[in-house]
């Protein structure tokens, strides 16, 4: 009975990384109807660029625990810079192509950054274990267990929560809803829809990074880290249904508890587990736990 | 006529190719033989409007039916091998296809997609098939005649070229068929398709089977080229690339395929000899220019071409 409760807090903990990671998939999806394959090598580019920053503060000698501060700017770099950039040169023209066309150009985005990444930073290795070793650990069904992993799991709640709030709470989360539901009726209301996609798609970009620039301290940073990342958050986006923010955190939490009872107890079946429970679930529900349905036109 | 007159002149070609060129370029017209199958059956697939994002799946059944024919049964015939491979992935699509024949768009491509993700899953966790290394395999006959060591790969290519010219007629000969018709009018108008008292759901069966053997027979001819299997074979990154090759190529024409995917292997090889690390730039910056300026494929070119002339 004592190991259930850290396979519970390894499942939570993973569900919260894997959470940050599909919400902006998810909200991307709804608002665009892009599948952004590119995501993945934004959750790359949020790890390599928390590994410098950090870096450079660690290495300058500052506090240490001011290393988290650079993870979070890291994380709002990348999203607010490389998100943009990516949408204002190269999404914005692209509108209104067919979605599976649209998978395509995203594909083709993520091959271009996976090059990009491998021509700054190089193809060697980076560690940056300080901030997951400065909170200590303490002592879970008498085992030691990560301080780090329950600020994870507390910054993807705040995050979720923030992200609920803003949507349905607030005036610009209410036109985007508005825009998620009919582009063009508000479009001829006046809402201005490119502005919502930049802005739907920079705050997609930096909850990507956030994911990978926390994800850093805990992993060694290497080229292709993106790639498996990407088809995990497209499994758990597709459980919950695509463009559903609640559907993503269920999801995430179904593939999260899933995956830590299965590395505890049948190890080999652990990517199996993962897709086994999509497929089922799609079986089940066609669309997604939360997915609306939609009218079949003629 | 006209597809016979192209079928055997590509066999007359291929076969001097076997025949006269060094072991590389054998090598290569394997691969590109093994990748164009896979991806005319995905066109056959794309005809009913539907992508799948999972044909690494048949394409790894394929080449590990064929590589476990050689390592656990022992048997060494180059024929065997190919014939198995398209019929193994042939049974898991007719088993698939039941389920994915009823979804559409991206939830078909996503779905397709998890069935590879999980098949590489299991590959790479199963110790017996060794895990994510693979194995090798060997082939030593050809419908039971022994082959001298060193010209086995050329042999292979002829047999490769064989079987893909048959595939390439026979789909030729869909395409005119009551199932290809079928199926762009599916892709077109699904519930007119119901309305007119054809099922929509067997079009996407049958043309879901065909793209599964298809990609099975790559995977073999594939297996056969490298003398290895890998669960590299089943991931993602190669669906991706499938579908990439057939954007490239476009849906218009039969040769497309080969052509995208003969143009894909030249351009990996000197991308990977002179700039190993701006490979998959290059390719993600040929996609997006496909994608803006020749949305139906480089065969465009080749059509316009002949419309100035």
């Amino acid at each position: 009975m004592s190991s259930i409760l850290p396979v519970a807090f390894d499942g939570i903990a993973y569900a919260s990384w894997l959470f940050l990671i599909s919400a902006g998939l998810t909200l991307i999806y709804g608002v665009m109807r892009i599948l952004n394959v590119a995501h993945g090598s934004l959750y790359a580019l949020g790890a390599y660029a928390a590994c410098s920053l950090a870096g450079v503060w660690l290495g300058g000698g500052l506090p240490a625990a001011g290393s988290f501060a650079m993870l979070l700017l890291a994380a709002i770099l990348v999203g607010c810079l490389v998100g943009p950039l990516i949408e204002r040169g190269l999404l914005q023209w692209m509108y209104g192509k067919d979605e599976v066309v649209l998978v395509l150009i995203t594909y083709a985005v993520f091959l271009i950054m996976e090059d990009v990444i491998k021509l700054v930073w190089g193809v060697d290795s980076l560690l940056l274990p300080e901030p997951y070793a400065l909170p200590g650990y303490f002592l879970l069904g008498g085992l030691p267990y990560p301080v780090y992993n329950v600020l994870l799991i507390a910054m993807a709640l705040a995050t979720g929560l923030a992200l609920a709030w803003a949507l349905y709470r607030t005036r610009k989360g209410k036109l985007l809803l508005a825009v998620i539901h009919d582009r063009e009726m508000s479009m001829a209301m006046g809402i201005n829809v490119s502005r919502v996609y930049l802005a739907t798609f920079a705050v997609g970009a930096t909850l990507a990074a956030l994911g990978g620039a926390f994800t850093a301290p805990t992993i060694a940073v290497t080229p292709g880290i993106g790639v498996e990342v990407i088809v995990l958050a497209f499994a758990v986006v597709v459980i919950g249904g695509l463009g559903s923010l609640g559907g993503a955190a269920l999801g995430a939490l179904l593939v999260g508890l899933v995956r830590a009872a299965t590395v505890r107890y049948w190890p080999e079946a652990e990517l199996f587990s993962i897709y086994a429970v999509m497929a089922m679930v799609l079986i089940a529900r066609p669309k997604g736990l939360f997915a609306a349905q939609e009218a079949r036109k003629i | 006529m006209k597809a016979a007159a192209v079928a055997i002149a590509s066999l007359v070609a291929l076969t001097a190719l076997a025949l006269l060129s060094p072991q590389w370029l054998v090598f290569m017209a394997m691969l590109m033989l093994a990748k164009g199958v896979v991806v005319l059956g995905l066109l056959v697939l794309m005809r009913t409007g539907l992508v799948s994002f999972g044909q690494g799946l048949y394409f790894g059944i394929g080449a590990y039916a064929a590589a476990l024919l050689s390592h656990g049964l022992h048997v060494a015939d180059a024929a065997v091998m190919l014939l198995a491979g398209a019929a193994a992935a042939a049974l898991i699509a007719a088993l698939l296809g039941l389920l994915l024949a009823g979804y559409r768009d991206i939830f078909f491509a996503m779905l397709s997609l998890a069935f590879s993700m999980i098949l590489y899953g299991l590959l790479v966790k199963s110790a017996a098939l060794g895990s994510t290394d693979g194995f090798n395999l060997h082939a030593r006959t050809f419908f039971g005649v022994a082959l001298a060591p060193g010209v086995e790969r050329r042999v292979f290519l002829i047999a490769g070229a064989v079987f893909a010219v048959v595939v390439a007629l026979l789909v030729h000969r869909l395409f005119r068929g009551h199932w290809g018709r079928l199926a762009t009018g599916v892709r077109d108008n699904e519930l007119r398709v119901s309305y007119l008292g054809a099922s929509p759901y067997r079009a996407v069966y049958v043309n879901y089977l065909i793209a599964g053997a298809m990609a099975g027979l790559g995977g073999a001819l594939a297996a056969l080229a490298v003398g290895h299997v890998d669960p590299e074979t089943t991931y993602w990154t190669t669906s991706g690339e499938f579908v990439f090759i057939a954007i490239l190529g476009g849906t218009q024409s039969i040769l497309a395929p080969f052509v995208a995917a003969t143009i894909f292997e030249a351009l990996r090889t000197v991308a990977s000899q002179y700039a190993p690390n701006l490979w998959q730039m290059s390719l993600g910056l040929a996609m997006l220019a496909i994608i803006m300026f020749l949305p139906a494929g480089l065969w465009t070119l080749a059509e316009r071409r002949r419309r100035s002339a």
